[in-house]
């Protein structure tokens, strides 16, 4: 069998907007039949963490940063005029304007279209956090070895 | 042109149209051909480039009323 054209993106950023410009050219991947792989890492595992539920952490240095970076792809920022969620909200209006998906529709049709979730247990350790802090469609957890294996195959590869 | 099946893709901007292709073609024998069709004036190089990258047959646009109306034969 052909090996298919790979994509790889790395999610760094935890903020709405760039987040939903990944999944955008996640999904333009995967429609033109790529096999697509998203490696979240440092402010992008709040993408892939959990809305529901507290999220626990050990020691009270994670403690307050996981209580100030609690996460979940509905609790995103903007990148620009957040303004305390209020330019948030104004966005979330334009979006839906135009049947734009939000962050967590988004998600779903990714996997529906084969889209694989990486999370970075670098990040996951310094964070303190583990793998119940996330949803249960993350695929692999692993580091930047995994990641340069799927990368220097990729012909698309790009930092987020 | 004729078409097997149509999808209504109005009001919808990239990725959301080629999502919905990408989705109803998965239902189709080879040999039908979808219509979509949209307003979001990238489709006009999105389908053609999709179509390419597919394999599927890229057929043509009619547009009518600010409505694009683009045909795909699936490979």
């Amino acid at each position: 069998m052909v090996e298919k054209e790979k994509m790889t993106l790395i999610l760094f950023s935890g903020e709405m907007d760039k987040v939903l410009a990944a999944f955008n050219i996640a999904l333009g991947g995967a429609t033109s039949g790529m096999d697509v792989t998203i490696f979240f890492t440092f402010w992008g595992l709040n993408v892939i963490k959990r809305n529901e539920g507290s999220i626990k952490s050990k020691g009270i240095m994670r403690n307050m940063l996981n209580f100030m970076n609690r996460g979940g792809s509905k609790r995103l920022p903007l990148s620009k005029f957040h303004m305390m969620g209020m330019g948030k909200s104004m966005m979330l209006g334009l979006m839906k304007d135009i049947n734009f998906p939000q962050v967590d529709e988004l998600m779903r049709t990714a996997k529906e279209l084969g889209v694989k979730f990486m999370a970075c247990t670098t990040t996951m350790g310094m964070m303190g956090i583990g793998k119940d802090a996330f949803i249960t469609e993350v695929d692999s957890y692993a580091g930047v070895a995994t990641y340069v294996a799927e990368a220097r195959r990729s012909s698309i590869n790009l930092f987020i | 042109m004729k078409s097997d099946i149509t999808i209504d893709c109005i009001g919808l901007y990239c990725p959301m149209p080629i999502v919905n292709t990408t989705r109803q073609m998965k239902n189709m024998q080879p040999g039908q051909v979808l219509e979509v069709v949209a307003d979001d004036e990238g489709i006009k190089l999105d389908m053609p480039n999709w179509a390419k990258m597919t394999g599927n047959e890229f057929l043509g646009i009619e547009e009518t009323g600010g409505k694009y109306h683009v045909f795909v034969r699936k490979a």
